[in-house]
């Protein structure tokens, strides 16, 4: 162990020791506090609190400790790990400790100077109540903090030396016994339709899961990846490779019918709270897969994306308002066409002249359309058009008409079916969506795609091919906006009535994110993506409140440490991960050897 | 006049106060193959780009059979029959070999994204047909095997055949090589000579050359032009080059004799 360990380590410690202070000074412990992850034994905020010296221990232990090399880890170097595991300890001890001690400082601060409260208004007695765990000496509590936080910082420094095979399944039960505590109100809220009350009380205290589920969840999720990773995976590769064409396509087949069915029928199993959290989602997911084909594809970046979302769901509401403002009064389905028209006629007369900029220029001009239309519409200039801050209210509902002698059985007796339910909304949004996937393949998979591919990669060069620039780029712009056009008509019509506050910039920043936390140009990218930024802070509300923490420090994460995305395409991952791969193509054989000798 | 593919008159291209080609005439014969050489910074590949309409040329003419290239954007040029490749390897790294040459084969395509979203009779027929093509360019400047591999994981010589293989995709009348052998091994740069002249023999390619291997160029042009400081110096066939005195100048300085040896 050399000094530089320890100064890195100390260094480390005291950067975690910040952003363990900063976090509990603009109140996110506090405010994660009141979610329980196991009921009355860990919280959000603890949980919270409790990763930064877990991070910072992981962090500190000297590279050359580590034995990275996936297949050496036999009994020889786990044996003469145990002077590399108490320099570890040691190393993640200290990080964990100077993390502590900028903490505990920050609980002296607060309990010396109770005023600090008047700058700090989120320096509450909740949060030194947290912090020093609801001891009534705040020096007994902060001595508590601080060996919790050494020993944490030691533990993971030292699983951090154990061989992936241990490694692996321990974190991922914890990943899973922690998430599905995370999420226990929700998976209460499907749950509750299939179970009874006491198996029901078995897995979920008043908040959270029990402890006694999280530790069956832990030992499950443990023992499967133990399996999988011993014989699963190989069993399965082997099963897979042995599959003929044939059975192949019917997996597949298999796979999409699955696929349908489990689409089809969430709206039944979620309930309706959950169904109007996937119709959000959904709406971002078209969102998504729209401005994936400008940004993802054609490699145009686009920050004014929200213009069309705003543009598509304005002339919904212009043309099937029942309002004052509501110009034709025309059925929702003769509107929608126009809609999307409007929208895409809007991208190209704002591409025509702007896609002949490159990158960063192209950028600020979408960004400020996007700014214009929404200035646009909240103005008094057009408040005799577009209602100002009053929005446009009354917007028209889908309808289907139902033929007169099926009246009686499917809508007692009322001449046409009206979409108004979450649960029937989801399903025009489905429908939407499925159809942006299919356009994105479609295209993707064509000559437009190949030529958007190539002017990603290289606009002057791909010119020079005859690519036609702008048409190119003009046909993603229009696809792009059309989508984004579909899905504002979609969802004005489903909220009835719509505001101004509705087609802010965060929009095109959260399409724009959820497609880079996706995986750039990937279409499965595009829904993991929504998922995760769009349907996780609907659940947790606390989330909420952190949104925009939540998103920069996630990007920034990403970036870091999966710059390819959640769910990558192909071409990215190859991108990203090309050194890589060009080592796993000289030495072919190292995983094949280990899976032939298993 | 008429036997000439290409033709530029008085050509100027200024870059602020430097005059990267200076009044240059310049012609290439139908079917011939001919080289531009000079010293680095002569304003070879300026030429180059006057040409393929990377650059906007701000006096004279470039006439190609008869039409004018002035104010063309690149796209335009490629189409009406003038491919080239780049000084250093410019091909689209994350696509595969073949997906190179489809891409280089934009000019003959015409399938549209109606065709492809309802994925048309048509557009399977020509997505067909362009893949057997892209094949058999692909075998032709002896890659066969290789479409499948990602550009950038080729070796540096299939780079550079590849690259020509994309070019050979717009199926061009006018093929500009930006220093086709640089970076090979003497093998290899005799191997890219003779394909070279296949490319004119077989396929009937009009090829402008720029290239510093003196041996490759004086094997296998049959017209050279030599450029100093954008201006041309000396035009001829190789042996007439060899022996002009303004060009051993330019390239080895004044007052220097070379051994007269005809390569």
């Amino acid at each position: 162990m050399t000094r530089n360990d320890l100064k890195r380590s100390m260094q480390i410690g005291l950067i975690a020791g910040v952003v363990a202070v900063s976090l509990s000074a603009i109140g996110m412990v506090e405010t994660f506090d009141e979610r329980d992850i196991i009921t009355d034994i860990l919280s959000l905020g603890q949980a919270l609190l409790f990763s930064i010296p877990i991070i910072a221990g992981f962090m500190s232990v000297p590279k050359r400790l580590i034995n990275e090399d996936l297949f050496v880890d036999d009994e020889e170097t786990t044996s003469s790990a145990f002077p590399s595991g108490v320099q570890a300890a040691i190393n993640g001890g200290v990080s964990g400790f100077f993390a502590a001690l900028v903490l505990v400082g920050f609980i002296a601060l607060m309990s010396i100077f109770p005023g600090i409260r008047d700058s700090l208004p989120n320096v509450s007695p909740a949060l030194l109540d947290i912090l020093t765990f609801g001891q009534e000496s705040v020096a007994v509590g902060s001595l508590l903090l601080a060996i919790v936080m050494v020993v944490l910082g030691a533990t993971t420094a030292v699983f951090r030396l154990l061989p992936q095979r241990v490694q692996r399944p321990v974190r991922n039960g914890l990943l899973w016994s922690l998430g599905i505590g995370l999420l226990s109100e929700i998976i209460l809220l499907v749950l509750i339709n299939f179970m009874d009350k006491s198996g029901l009380r078995l897995i979920f205290g008043s908040k959270g899961i029990t402890l006694f589920a999280a530790v069956v969840i832990f030992v499950i999720a443990a023992v499967l990846t133990v399996f999988w990773e011993s014989r699963g995976r190989t069993r399965f590769q082997r099963r897979r490779a042995a599959m003929t064409e044939k059975q192949n396509k019917v997996m597949r087949q298999l796979g999409i019918a699955l696929g349908v069915v489990v689409l089809l029928s969430l709206p039944i199993n979620l309930g309706p709270y959950l169904t109007e959290v996937m119709d959000i989602v959904g709406i971002f997911i078209l969102m998504g897969l729209g401005l994936n084909i400008v940004v993802g594809f054609a490699g145009l970046l686009d920050l004014g994306y929200v213009a069309f979302f705003a543009i598509g769901a304005y002339t919904m509401a212009l043309l099937t308002s029942t309002g004052d403002l509501g110009i034709a009064q025309i059925p929702f389905w003769v509107a929608l066409p126009f809609c999307v028209l409007a929208a895409t006629l809007a991208g190209v007369i704002l591409g025509v002249p702007v896609l002949r900029m490159r990158g960063d220029y192209l950028a600020i001009v979408t960004l400020g359309f996007g700014e214009i239309i929404r200035v646009l519409v909240g103005s008094d200039l057009m408040k005799e058009v577009l209602g100002g801050a009053q929005g446009i209210l009354r917007i028209g509902r889908p309808t289907i008409p139902i033929p007169e002698f099926l009246q009686e059985t499917i809508s007692k007796g009322a001449p046409s079916f009206i979409f108004v339910q979450p649960k029937e909304f989801y399903y025009l949004i489905l429908i939407g969506c499925l159809l942006a996937v299919f356009v994105s393949i479609r295209l993707r998979d064509a000559r437009a795609g190949r030529n958007w591919m190539a002017l990603r990669e290289d606009e002057d060069v791909a010119e020079a091919m005859g690519i036609r620039l702008v048409s190119t780029k003009l046909l993603a712009f229009g696809f792009g906006a059309a989508f984004g056009g579909l899905a504002g008509a979609l969802f004005a019509s489903r909220i009835s009535s719509i505001f101004p506050h509705s087609f802010q910039l965060l929009i095109s920043i959260n399409v724009l994110s959820l497609i880079i936390v996706g995986g750039i140009g990937s279409i499965p990218g595009v829904v993991v993506g929504a998922l995760f930024l769009v349907g996780l802070p609907e659940l947790l509300r606390e989330f909420q409140e952190y949104r925009l923490l939540m998103y920069g420090a996630l990007l920034i994460v990403m970036m870091l440490m999966r710059p390819e995305g959640l769910w990558p395409s192909a071409v990215t991952r190859r991108e990203l991960h090309a050194d890589e791969e060009d080592a796993a193509r000289e030495g072919p054989t190292a995983l094949d050897d280990v899976a032939g000798l298993v | 006049m008429s036997n000439n593919l290409l033709e530029a008159i008085n050509v100027t291209k200024r870059f602020g106060g430097l005059t990267a080609v200076d009044d240059l005439d310049f012609a290439i014969p139908t079917g011939s193959i001919v080289s531009i050489i000079g010293p680095n910074g002569a304003g070879k590949t300026t030429f180059f780009n006057c040409v393929t309409g990377f650059y906007d040329f701000d006096d004279g003419q470039i006439l190609f059979a008869g039409r004018s290239l002035k104010g063309r954007s690149p796209d335009t040029i490629t189409r009406m029959g003038i491919s080239r490749t780049y000084q250093n390897i410019r091909l689209f790294s994350q696509m595969s070999a073949i997906e190179n040459i489809l891409v280089g084969m934009e000019p003959s395509l015409k399938s549209s994204w109606i065709g492809a979203l309802f994925r048309t009779k048509k557009t399977i027929t020509e997505e067909e047909e362009a893949l057997v093509e892209a094949n058999r360019l692909l075998e032709f400047v002896g890659l066969r095997g290789k479409g499948d591999i990602f550009a950038r994981n080729l070796p540096y010589g299939d780079q550079r055949r590849l690259e020509i293989g994309r070019a050979l995709g717009g199926r061009p009348q006018l093929l500009l090589l930006d220093e086709p052998t640089a970076g090979m091994n003497p093998s290899e740069t005799a191997e890219t000579t003779l394909f070279i002249r296949r490319l004119r023999d077989e396929l009937d390619i009009t090829v402008l050359l720029i290239e510093h291997d003196m041996r490759v160029v004086m094997g296998i042009s049959e017209d050279i032009t030599v450029l100093d400081y954008g201006k041309k110096i000396a035009q001829g066939t190789p042996v007439e080059i060899q022996n002009n005195p303004r060009v051993i100048e330019a390239y080895l300085g004044r007052g220097v004799t070379i051994a007269k040896n005809p390569v």
